[in-house]
């Protein structure tokens, strides 16, 4: 077997006891102490996650801005130094390259933070993509990512030391941040449906930085937080997770990130496809008695009509969900089940997101 | 621990018979592995079991487990409680049952708590 990628966090999660996984290559905690208990603190006073295997891709250089404007599906022209934007990188046929996470420093320079397992296949896009003055540099290597979520985050933040400006909006960032004694960009962002920010620090001041937090949010009910609880924090706010919900076969008008795509925007790469109809759309189910997984069978009115995408319980909401890709015209009333090993488990269809904070 | 009153497989489930009929659960190991169990698929009165073969499947927050049948016979009783509350599997393996089956046959390799005790430890 191929040795498996460390973030700078590797010996703080052997030294909590994290139950390691393979991650899309990654050597990462599936939980510490429970994945339940880790949702809860994240919904209820403060969760700490190393996200360190995220990608940080630089855009630089004097065509930066019509660059990123070819290259994704949100429009980045309203979008100051110190925002962040999320948006999409499709394909010609408008299937889903990634989902992007866009960082704006100045005019000639932007950010991406990309999904750790396409990293490699983002920045060969990105490269065959290239128009103008341009340059795309690949800093993962040097980057850790810690996303301190919830409620008490910045209760948190301050116990720990914090000198700057933590970004008062959603969606910001600020930088020259010390935190704990080491330089921070910090923005105002997750992928939790909580508060909270994100931390980009050198990779080599990951573990002090980590220890020092885990030590300040004690007193908060800080508990340090791994991938199960993500993916079921996410689900729960149902945010999509490329793979997924999205994906080359599923669209991002599809996936119903509606936000995120501007066709206002005379041009983007997979305009003219996304453009189109929509023919399929993500919804909610939620499933009355059983679990369902991803990739399980949905019917309606009996008949097959599309596929589960993410499935499991909903620890803050009580039951189990799942999320589905089904045909885009679907009757109210129609009685849906979702085939689990032969099993037609009845589902009720509800709205998204299933949980929505407070 | 490891309670000397009942049997044990590889598979990490138990097995307590009295009679003709008995009854199956997995061990806390088990549930230690699997993590926060949030549904049990029992099985349903008067399905026929198989020795070795799956007879109930046990999901927590990540995983799909299949439980798998110590004994050849019919379901004669399930533990509705954990329609309820799955988590009592987490909470107290040993004093929560799946089901109870009247038997045929039993599996012949099965191992005492003291063997258990010692094969999760060679493969940890």
């Amino acid at each position: 077997m191929e040795e498996l990628k460390k973030t700078p966090l590797y010996e703080a999660h052997i030294a909590l006891g994290g139950k390691m996984v393979d991650f899309g290559g990654w050597a990462l905690p599936v939980q510490y102490s429970s994945i339940i208990e880790e949702h809860k603190a994240v919904r209820t006073a403060c969760g700490l996650f190393d996200v360190s295997h995220m990608g940080e891709v630089f855009v630089v250089g004097k065509s930066a801005f019509d660059y990123i404007q070819n290259l994704v599906t949100n429009d980045i022209t309203t979008m100051t130094p110190g925002r962040c934007r999320y948006a999409v990188m499709c394909y010609e046929d408008c299937g889903a390259v990634d989902d992007v996470l866009i960082y704006k420093f100045a005019d000639d320079r932007y950010m991406l933070v990309v999904n750790a397992a396409n990293t490699d296949k983002d920045i060969e896009w990105m490269k065959k993509n290239v128009m103008g003055d341009v340059q795309i540099i690949n800093e993962s290597p040097l980057w850790a990512q810690l996303a301190l979520q919830g409620p008490k985050f910045e209760e948190v933040l301050k116990a720990a030391g914090y000198y700057g400006e933590i970004p008062a909006k959603n969606y910001t960032f600020t930088e020259n941040n010390i935190v704990a004694g080491v330089r921070c960009l910090v923005s105002r962002t997750g992928y939790t449906g909580e508060d909270g920010v994100e931390l980009y620090c050198a990779a080599g001041d990951a573990m002090r930085l980590h220890a020092a937090l885990l030590e300040a949010g004690r007193e908060f009910g800080l508990l340090p937080c791994a991938l199960g609880a993500r993916d079921t924090l996410r689900f729960e706010a149902s945010m999509p997770l490329y793979g997924h919900e999205m994906s080359d076969k599923i669209n991002p008008v599809e996936c119903g990130v509606d936000f995120a795509i501007k066709f206002k925007k005379p041009a983007f790469i997979g305009r003219e496809a996304l453009i189109q109809p929509k023919t399929r759309q993500r919804i909610g189910l939620k499933v009355l008695k059983g679990l369902a997984r991803e990739h399980m069978p949905v019917l309606m009115n009996g008949q097959e009509v599309g596929f589960t995408t993410s499935g499991g319980p909903a620890p803050s909401l009580g039951g189990n969900y799942a999320m589905a890709i089904v045909p885009a015209d679907c009757p109210d009333d129609a009685v849906w089940t979702v085939d689990v090993r032969g099993r037609q488990l009845p589902c009720e269809r509800v709205e998204l997101p299933f949980y929505k904070r407070a | 621990m490891v309670p000397n009153d009942r049997k044990y497989t590889r598979d990490h489930e138990w097995v307590m018979a009295e009679g003709s009929v008995a009854k199956m659960g997995i061990t806390a190991h088990a549930a230690e592995a699997l993590g926060d169990i949030v549904y049990v698929e029992l099985p349903v009165v008067d399905d026929e079991v198989t020795m070795g073969e799956s007879y109930c499947v046990v999901e927590s927050v990540k995983a799909s487990s299949s439980v798998f049948s110590a004994v050849t016979g019919k379901v004669v009783e399930i533990n509705e409680e954990l329609d309820a509350a799955p988590e009592k599997l987490n909470e107290d393996a040993y004093g929560n049952f799946i089901a109870a089956v009247e038997f045929t046959e039993i599996a012949d390799d099965l191992m005492d708590a003291e063997e258990y005790e010692k094969f999760c430890a060679e493969e940890a």
